[in-house]
């Protein structure tokens, strides 16, 4: 099980220097963990393998990490907003919904009340031309009239912020809102449009070519935050 | 008079296929020759290695187009596709507008074809006036100005009355009524052949019923009337079946077959390209193996193209388009590729391609090669492989079903009267005088001919 | 779900799940697979929803152009399609036989290659000759639907029953569907005995023999004449239209008349259905001919769920097959 200082379990190097999987920021402490090459992460409950050969996995956030960022997140909506007055949560497909989910259930206990819920999915909204089209992997619906309402979007993972933007003309075209606001478990920089969010889970510092990896419970059985990444051994900056 | 040899061919001769030289003079062909022989006043030398060397084909079945549709093809670009097929004789059909169902129109074709100077065209007369079906056109006249065959083809003779006096009169006067063998009341709307492939396809079908209905007509009239019938693209087991048995109990009748019958099924109608519209329609490979044993056995006496040019736009679209393919150009290399196989002799395929065709036109008597002979060749490169591309066809139309195919054999040289009038290097055009030839050999340095005249004609 | 960024070319893990590659065209129900079939009932699905919001619209096609040409007229299908571009914010261009210049004999070929010169993205074709998309497509270098060639195929029309029948009873999986009427000369008829045996489901067809196709006896088909013993059995009764039109050319039936006493579907008839079965028609119907009156209005009539599910399936279908040209 995944416990406090021993996250990864078998996949760091024997001494190497852990952290609780620490904030990767190569410009303040200039050290970066990495995973030896071809070592295979082991998720001890689920027996597979958790990232490709010759891929590199980090773990930055472990399930407990996760819930008390949901819960962090959960107090900071409740405190700016003055309460549950009027909120909507609308999450992100994929895996913004059960996020979504997950701080309704908290706002719920803080406040007693719990936030109306919807979901959008930005297959049809991406500005992107050219590429492929995506089915839905789910529904698009938000409780209407928005109109009054505070909107919070729900992500797991803030990178280009293109979702986001599409999230919003979604949401648009369900009414019109008095306020959006941002809420994410994983801001990993790299934005290409004027796009920030409100309630961050955990600030990362990444390469461009790096993936962030969010499991859920809900979807994937287990809650985990992994950095994939294409580099092999380990560095030292 | 001019002598021309042609070296190293293999000839079909009356013994078989020889090596041999062969040497022309004038029209005629003077002699055989060991191969080397040198040959005195040789003035033209042909090098014929790998050839071999053919009567010139007849083709009974051509449609030129010309008066009135010249922008698909006219009489010279015609002949120009014929003698790049190996033709040196071929009957133009008359259902050109005006028809050629009088004595001015087969004249007028006689003329142009004349003047091209490249193969000989023999104009078929209309069965009916107009070509409408209803009286007959005037034969004695048509005859008496050469017609020997009669058609309404483009449309079956569909009067059975009328069919049976064209029959017997016709035939008194020593023509040929050909048929169009079609019940066009089965056939009203019909895109292509009725199967499978016309089921699933949408399209309405031609069934193979609608020609055999009119073999059988044809075959009992001629046989009632006892005069000779042709009947022409036979395309079904049953027309075969029914030919066949009629030749048995002895009814004078005829038949032909076109190469892309012998060659083609309606699958090639999948993708919808109207190239392979034509009438009668591409049929089911049973119909194709039926069609080719009866041309090996006789059966089915000639090869005929019913070369049918069509410009693009009335080659666009399935259900509007025009029927009918090209023909000329790729005739032999395709029955050719029958023999290779060993689908069909050589005999059976001069006999189908040349002899018989000229019998039943009405033409001089061709068979293989000797001295005495009109010197009417073919000469076919037996091993040449090409890959069919319409751009670089001799007619001015473009619509063949063989594009891309490759062949194995092509025409290398075609002799008209002793004059080469078709040369597999030279383009047959416009701006090329006919029969010019530029040709070295290592015998003797080729001069220029001196350009070939149709007797008659000033300078 | 991780966010995307257009400049970089590596699709992040947990992306939202792909489209396979498919043809560029769809001209028969024989183009799509069980895979790509999925695709387009999810989809359907999905865009049901979008055309219940407030603003039924989304910018997933915005930018694109759509030339609707529609050589052989059909309201209802013309409408479904255009509304079907223009929901996903398209634009639309339609053509008909009258206002093109078709009707001065300008030539196919060159009607659509001047709306490609013109910019045009995509074609929906419908024509009264069978093979004219197929012709199209090998002409211009963009996708072609086909919305209906001569006695051919009907692709999207067939899509429409089938996410109907999904929509009303989750799978066709063993399902027996019925298909009655002028099977030769149907192209709906093609495209359904395509898309219904994809969906699992086996089809029985029912004619007298002067309206079934040469060559039936090779479709994955059964072949019946008794309309009578076969209702009973099906779960899926689909009406063909039968059209005076065609008696007049060509005798087929007798008279309309006694083609509905053979073929058509009665009230008696729709009393010998079982409980669960439905009736379908791809519209219009000619009432007192294939069906009576009294039952074309019943609840065991599907037509209308058909009629509402055209704009969502059709943009289900554009949505697949133009979204990704550049």
């Amino acid at each position: 099980m995944f416990t406090k200082g021993h996250s990864l379990g078998c996949c760091f190097w024997p001494g190497a220097l852990v952290a609780r999987c620490p904030r990767l920021s190569r410009q303040r402490t200039g050290t970066v963990l990495r995973i030896a090459p071809r070592s295979v992460c082991l998720d001890a409950r689920k027996g597979g393998s958790v990232k490709a050969q010759g891929e590199a996995a980090a773990c930055v956030l472990d399930s407990d990490d996760m819930r008390r960022a949901v819960s962090r997140i959960a107090h900071e909506v409740v405190d700016r907003n003055r309460g549950a007055e009027g909120l909507v949560l609308v999450g992100i497909h994929t895996r913004g919904v059960p996020l979504s989910a997950r701080i309704a259930e908290e706002i719920a206990k803080i406040e007693g009340v719990r936030p109306s819920q919807g979901s959008v999915d930005t297959a049809f909204y991406r500005d992107d031309v050219g590429l492929p089209p995506r089915v839905p992997t789910g529904p698009t619906s938000v409780p209407v009239p928005l109109s009054g309402a505070h909107v919070i979007l729900v992500d797991d993972v803030l990178f280009t912020g293109r979702s986001v933007r599409a999230a919003l003309t979604a949401v648009w075209d369900f009414g019109r809102p008095l306020s959006v606001q941002l809420a994410v478990l994983v801001d990993r920089g790299h934005r290409e449009l004027p796009i920030q969010a409100d309630y961050v889970g955990r600030d990362l510092a990444t390469e461009r070519n790096e993936t962030v990896k969010v499991r859920v419970t809900e979807i994937d059985g287990f809650d985990r935050v992994d950095v994939l990444s294409p580099h092999r051994g380990v560095l030292f900056e | 008079m001019s002598v021309t040899v042609v070296r190293n061919g293999q000839v079909c001769s009356s013994t078989g296929v020889v090596n041999a030289d062969l040497v022309i003079e004038g029209e005629y062909i003077s002699s055989l020759v060991e191969p080397g022989t040198p040959v005195e006043a040789a003035a033209h030398v042909f090098d014929a290695s790998g050839c071999l060397l053919l009567p010139g084909l007849v083709d009974m079945h051509v449609h030129l187009r010309e008066p009135g549709d010249e922008e698909a093809e006219d009489i010279r670009s015609g002949c120009a596709a014929a003698v790049a097929g190996g033709f040196t004789d071929i009957v133009a059909m008359p259902n050109t507008h005006p028809p050629q169902d009088s004595v001015g129109v087969v004249e007028f074709v006689r003329e142009a074809a004349a003047r091209a100077g490249l193969c000989r065209v023999h104009p078929a007369g209309c069965v009916t006036r107009a070509r409408a079906g209803k009286e007959l056109a005037g034969i004695r006249e048509l005859a008496e100005a050469g017609v020997v065959i009669f058609t309404d083809d483009g449309d079956p003779v569909r009067d059975s009355r009328i069919m049976r006096r064209a029959l017997e009169y016709v035939g008194f006067l020593g023509g040929l009524v050909a048929d169009h063998c079609e019940d066009t009341q089965l056939t009203d709307g019909a895109q292509m052949n009725e199967g499978e492939v016309s089921g699933w396809l949408g399209l309405a079908g031609w069934p193979s019923v609608a020609e055999e209905i009119f073999v059988a007509r044809d075959i009992l009239l001629a046989e009632y009337t006892g005069s000779r019938v042709h009947l022409q693209h036979l395309s079904t087991a049953g027309a075969v079946r029914l030919v066949r048995d009629a030749k048995a109990r002895g009814v004078m009748v005829s038949a032909e077959v076109t190469p892309h019958h012998l060659m083609l099924t309606d699958e090639k109608a999948t993708e919808y390209d109207p190239v392979f519209k034509v009438n009668p329609p591409l049929r089911t490979a049973a119909d194709r193996a039926a069609v080719r044993l009866g041309l090996a056995d006789g059966t089915i006496d000639i090869v005929a193209t019913d070369h049918a040019p069509h410009t693009p736009e009335n080659k666009e679209e399935w259900t509007e388009a025009r029927c009918g393919m090209l023909g000329l150009e790729t005739a032999l290399p395709l029955v050719w590729d029958l023999h290779r196989k060993g689908d069909l002799t050589l005999e059976r395929l001069v006999d189908a391609m040349s002899s018989r065709p000229a019998h039943l036109a009405g033409l001089e008597p061709r068979g293989p090669l000797a001295a005495g002979q009109r010197a009417d060749l073919c000469v076919f490169d037996m091993e040449h492989e090409w890959v069919v591309d319409p751009s670089g066809f001799h007619g001015k139309s473009r619509n063949t079903p063989y594009e891309g195919m490759t062949c194995t054999g092509r025409v290398r040289y075609t002799f008209v009267d002793g004059r080469p009038v078709f040369h597999a290097d030279e383009k047959v055009g416009e701006n090329k005088r006919p029969g010019r030839t530029a040709f070295l050999v290592e015998e003797g340095v080729a001069s220029e001919g001196p350009t070939p005249r149709m007797p008659g004609r000033k300078k | 779900m991780s966010d995307y960024s257009a400049s970089s070319d590596h699709v992040p893990a947990g992306a939202m799940q792909e489209i396979s590659n498919h043809p560029r065209s769809l001209l028969a129900m024989g183009d799509l697979d069980v895979h790509r079939l999925g695709e387009i009932l999810t989809l359907t699905q999905e865009f049901r929803s979008v055309l219940r919001r407030p603003i039924p619209k989304v910018p997933a096609l915005r930018g694109k152009t759509i030339a609707n040409c529609f050589f052989e007229d059909s309201t209802r299908t013309r409408c479904s399609f255009e509304l079907a571009a223009k929901r996903l914010s398209a634009d639309v261009i339609t053509l008909t036989e009258k206002g093109s210049s078709l009707s001065k004999s300008e030539s196919l070929r060159d009607t659509v290659r001047t709306l490609e010169c013109m910019g045009v993205d995509g074609f929906v074709v419908r024509h009264h000759a069978s093979g004219v998309p197929a012709r199209i497509a090998a002409w211009v270098d963009h996708p072609v639907i086909n919305g209906g060639d001569g006695a051919h195929e009907h692709p999207t029309q067939a899509l429409v029953d089938l996410a109907t029948l999904i929509e009303k009873w989750g799978s066709l999986a063993g399902a027996r569907v019925l298909i009655v009427g002028d099977v030769a000369h149907s192209r709906v008829a093609r495209s359904n005995v395509t898309a219904f045996t994809l969906a699992g489901a086996s089809v029985s067809v029912c004619a007298p023999p002067t309206l079934l196709p040469p060559g039936i006896e090779g479709w994955p088909v059964t072949v019946s004449e008794d309309l009578d013993a076969e209702i009973p059995e099906a779960d899926v009764v689909y009406l063909l239209r039968m059209q005076q039109e065609r008696i007049v050319d060509d005798p087929v039936v007798p008279s309309l008349c006694e083609y509905a006493r053979g073929f058509g579907f009665t009230e008696e008839r729709a009393r010998s259905l079982h409980s669960e079965a439905v009736v379908m028609h791809p519209g219009p119907m000619n009432r007192g001919v294939e069906i009576a009156a009294s039952v074309a209005d019943l609840p065991i009539s599907l037509v209308e769920k058909q009629v509402s599910n055209g704009v969502a399936v059709r943009m289900a279908v554009l949505y697949l097959f133009f979204a990704g040209i550049p």
